[in-house]
């Protein structure tokens, strides 16, 4: 039998296929703009770009590596600070509270809260109240007992990249705990209930069956915190000092590719401002690698559960 | 066989292995909820002063002197993401229908990716992008170029939730009513978007949300202003970008209208933020729509 | 202790010197649900007990109070005694994870741990108590899986992934991971019932010979698979005890009406 093809059919058809190309389109339009915005700098600088370290506007010299160094450095802060604390907000929902479930929804819905606050409003946070408690309470004795340790060298002001990656840690948090709360809410019961039965106590029952069982998630959650992580501006921004910098001392100022785009885009021009937007193509071709990573990964582990069960 | 010797009672170390695990737990809890009580609290307590009828109605003044206002900034954040919100609700939910009701095509699953790829993009290279396009041929900083900016930090979260929304319509009630001859466009547009508005009406509002708390994208785009713009084709002030201008100023009457503004920004976000819980929030399928 | 004798039903009493497992007035609930109303049952020692009933009727979650599951779910109780040796599992004084240790489960769905190797989930539970000697890991891993008749079969891949086996050699294989901890009793809830004919005859046979070390629980939707691997069996109904006794007793001669009816294929 022939079905006539209906005009409205094709009609909607055409409409929403170009607005899912359009989609494609904003990406493969941003990797094109970036690149052209970029030419005065790219050709100009070429592929040293990425590893030299000096960054002068005044003599037009300009290099990637310290934002690269800083961004590597402020992500790395949070992660350490930020994914166990994620995941043991995570095990503590889904494994502890599966008798109190509104309390155990109460307490996710106040950790993601955490995701709604605006990057500026957690750099205003940073500047009056963080930096402050940070410089007082934790750089200066650190400093005046351990400042033979280069971590800790240098004499601080607050505004480094200690700070930095202690508002990215509370930024990618929820990120990462309500990732992590997905997939461990996932694992089959049968899985904790085997490990009891042979005689685990809740936290190795937790360590032993539900944590290996949702690895490749909790490697997925882990990633998409560190995409978070590379892409946040202005909190960044605002606690960083913006001094490129490849110190080794957490107390040193310093600047990420995305603060020092918000920083001095505003005064830039010619090959200056070419060389920031080729910062911004380095800043894209990451978040497309991370980004496409993590959700592989997570689109793994939701596939394996489905085929497992 | 002969019975090997095992220990029948668990050992004292598992005992205390598995207490220690509880605490370390719950610590983690603990660190995470403090940061968002002293933000919270802070942002009440230094901006409540500054908040009053004239601070939320009068233009921005200078640092010294009395009466400034952020009326201007409010009336350009919604002026910027009325104009995002334009361009990106048809065209995310467009894109999002494509997703769910053509998921078999390859145009449907490449875009998927990609629009998984743009969600939670660095909002920063977004400005890069849309000042490449318009501002610097123009030579013009402007409203319309923010809202075009901000369009694309909204867009993938409003394909993504839509998409997934209308995944979750049962397929049975699409059978049915093409089996009752109902064309398939009518379908798609009466039955399948109706059963899923629910969705669709959050990702609009978790867009917004977004959108409304976005800094770097418009701090590239739309620059900043004193005054109220005169048209969306001029630089307009919003609320994020003047508290960064004032927070980052040395002028203590500013700092305090940059807590008075984050003040009201936050209340505005949180409203937005429990619409979406209320509506419906975590229940797509028990999965949340990660940012 | 109990004394010489245990009233199990109506009809039966038991001498306590064979007993292995009882209960005395187990309770149980899923929150507002009352799902045990109070069952006194007595478990011989080296014996196959099988416990049948409709659906609903509550055989599941008896065994799952028996080695202290149940009280695991979200909102649920028990109440009453259940006594191993003559102690009482459910005392304030007795932790619920040591006696885990000593009776061991099957679960209906075969269950493996994916992530880890059929040696490891072997030998799982002996690592969490504790045993690190790769000697004893290793002669206890290959006594499990042959106990649990999956020796042969998968001796020269120890390594590969559990879940690459087929249902039965998994279900076998958890088996093995139960018998491994040397539990003195092992429940079995259904474990045959997502199983092939042929696979279910294997784990039958495993069963036959597991008796003579262990004392064994099976919940059996499945009459013929009850009366041809259990000497006692149990018949429970909308969660009461209804009749318990020897098989052929119960097989061929049910003193109860409502065993009869069920034995008979009147409702099930």
């Amino acid at each position: 039998m022939r079905f006539r093809l209906l005009r409205g059919d094709v009609i909607l058809k055409i409409l929403l296929a170009a607005a899912a190309l359009f989609v494609i389109g904003v990406v493969v339009g941003l990797a094109v703009e970036l690149f052209l915005g970029s030419a005065p700098s790219l050709f100009k600088f070429g592929p040293s770009f990425l590893v030299e370290s000096k960054w002068q506007p005044s003599n037009n010299v300009f290099g990637a590596w310290p934002f690269i160094y800083g961004t590597l450095v402020t992500s790395a802060i949070a992660i350490v600070i930020g994914f166990p604390i994620s995941l043991g907000i995570a095990v503590f929902i889904t494994e502890k509270l599966k008798s109190h479930l509104t309390f155990g929804y109460l307490l996710g819905t106040l950790v993601d809260l955490l995701a709604a606050v605006p990057s500026v409003i957690y750099g205003l946070w940073g500047v009056f109240v963080l930096i402050p408690i940070i410089r007082d309470y934790v750089e200066r004795p650190l400093s005046k007992s351990l400042s033979y340790i280069p971590l800790f060298s240098g004499h601080p002001f607050g505004y480094d990249f200690l700070t930095a990656g202690v508002i990215l840690a509370i930024m990618v948090i929820p990120t990462m705990s309500a990732v992590t709360r997905d997939v461990l809410s996932v694992v089959p019961n049968s899985q904790r209930e085997a490990m009891y039965s042979l005689g685990a106590t809740d936290w190795e029952a937790t360590q032993k069956s539900v944590l290996p069982y949702a690895r490749s998630g909790i490697f997925g959650a882990f990633i998409l915190g560190l995409g978070r992580a590379f892409g946040e501006t202005m909190a960044v921004t605002m606690v960083i000092g913006n001094i490129p910098s490849v110190s080794s001392s957490l107390f040193s100022p310093g600047a990420t590719l995305s603060s020092i785009i918000a920083n001095q885009f505003g005064e830039s021009s010619g090959v200056f401002q070419g060389a920031l937007i080729e910062l911004g193509l380095i800043l894209f071709f990451v978040a497309v690698l991370i980004n496409g990573l993590a959700r592989l990964l997570l689109w793994r582990m939701t596939r394996a559960t489905h085929a497992k069960a | 066989m002969p019975k090997p010797n095992l220990p029948t009672s668990i050992s004292l170390w598992r005992k205390i292995v598995n207490k220690l695990m509880t605490i370390l737990v719950i610590i983690a809890v603990i660190l995470a909820i403090i940061p968002l009580l002293l933000i919270l609290g802070d942002v009440i307590m230094r901006g409540a002063p500054a908040i009053s009828i004239g601070f939320l109605t009068h233009l921005q003044k200078p640092p010294n002197a009395t009466g400034g206002g952020i009326a201007n900034a409010i009336v350009g954040t919604f002026t910027m993401v009325g104009i995002a919100s334009i361009i990106s609700v048809p065209i995310g939910i467009g894109a999002g229908i494509f997703f769910s009701e053509w998921a078999t095509s390859k145009v449907s699953t490449f875009s998927s990716f990609m629009n998984d790829v743009l969600t939670g993009f660095p909002s920063i290279v977004l400005g890069l992008f849309v000042f490449v396009i318009i501002v610097y041929p123009t030579k013009q900083f402007s409203a319309f170029a923010g809202g075009i900016a901000l369009s694309f930090v909204m867009l993938p979260i409003i394909a993504r939730t839509t998409g997934e929304s209308l995944k979750l319509v049962p397929m049975t009630l699409r059978e049915a009513s093409l089996a009752l001859g109902i064309p398939r466009w009518k379908t798609v547009i009466r039955i399948v978007l109706s059963t899923g508005k629910n969705g669709l009406l959050t990702g609009i509002l978790l867009a917004v949300a977004r959108a409304t708390g976005e800094t770097a994208p418009i701090l590239l785009t739309a620059s900043s202003s004193i005054y109220f713009a005169k048209s969306i084709f001029q630089p307009t002030a919003s609320m994020t970008v003047l508290i960064y201008n004032y927070a980052t100023s040395p002028y203590a009457t500013w700092q305090t209208q940059a807590w008075g503004a984050a003040l009201v920004l936050i209340i505005i976000m949180l409203g937005l933020n429990l619409a979406v819980k209320l509506t419906i929030g975590r229940n797509l399928s028990g999965k949340k729509v990660d940012l | 202790m109990l004394g010489g004798a245990i009233k199990i039903s109506k009809y039966k009493t038991m001498d306590t010197s064979t007993v292995k497992l009882a209960t005395k007035d187990l309770k149980a609930n899923f929150g507002k649900l009352q799902v045990l109303k109070g069952i006194n049952l007595a478990f011989p020692e080296n014996k196959v007990t099988a416990i049948m009933g409709p659906s609903g009727c509550g055989k599941t979650t008896l065994i799952r109070c028996l080695n202290r599951i149940h009280e695991l779910t979200p909102n649920a109780k028990v109440e009453g005694e259940v006594f191993l040796d003559g102690v009482n599992i459910y005392s304030p004084q007795v932790d619920p994870v040591a006696v885990r240790r000593r009776i061991g489960m099957v679960f209906q769905k075969a269950n493996p741990f994916p992530t880890m190797s059929i040696y490891d989930n072997a030998v799982a539970g002996l690592k969490l108590a504790g045993v690190r000697n790769k000697e004893k890991l290793d002669s206890v891993a290959e006594r499990s899986l042959r106990m649990a008749f999956l020796w042969d079969e998968v001796k020269d891949d120890l390594k590969k992934s559990g879940t690459n086996l087929s249902g039965g050699q998994q279900q076998r294989l958890c088996i093995a991971r139960a018998l491994a901890v040397e539990p003195e009793i092992i429940l079995m809830d259904e474990p045959c019932s997502a199983l092939d004919p042929i696979a279910t005859a294997k784990i039958e046979e495993s069963i036959a010979s597991l008796k003579k070390e262990f004392t064994i629980v099976i919940v059996t939707h499945n009459l013929q698979q009850a009366a041809r691997v259990s000497d006692y069996t149990a018949f429970m109904y909308l969660g009461q005890l209804i009749e318990f006794g020897d098989t052929k007793d119960i097989f061929e001669n049910p003193s109860n009406q409502l065993t009869e009816k069920y034995i008979t294929g009147e409702f099930g």
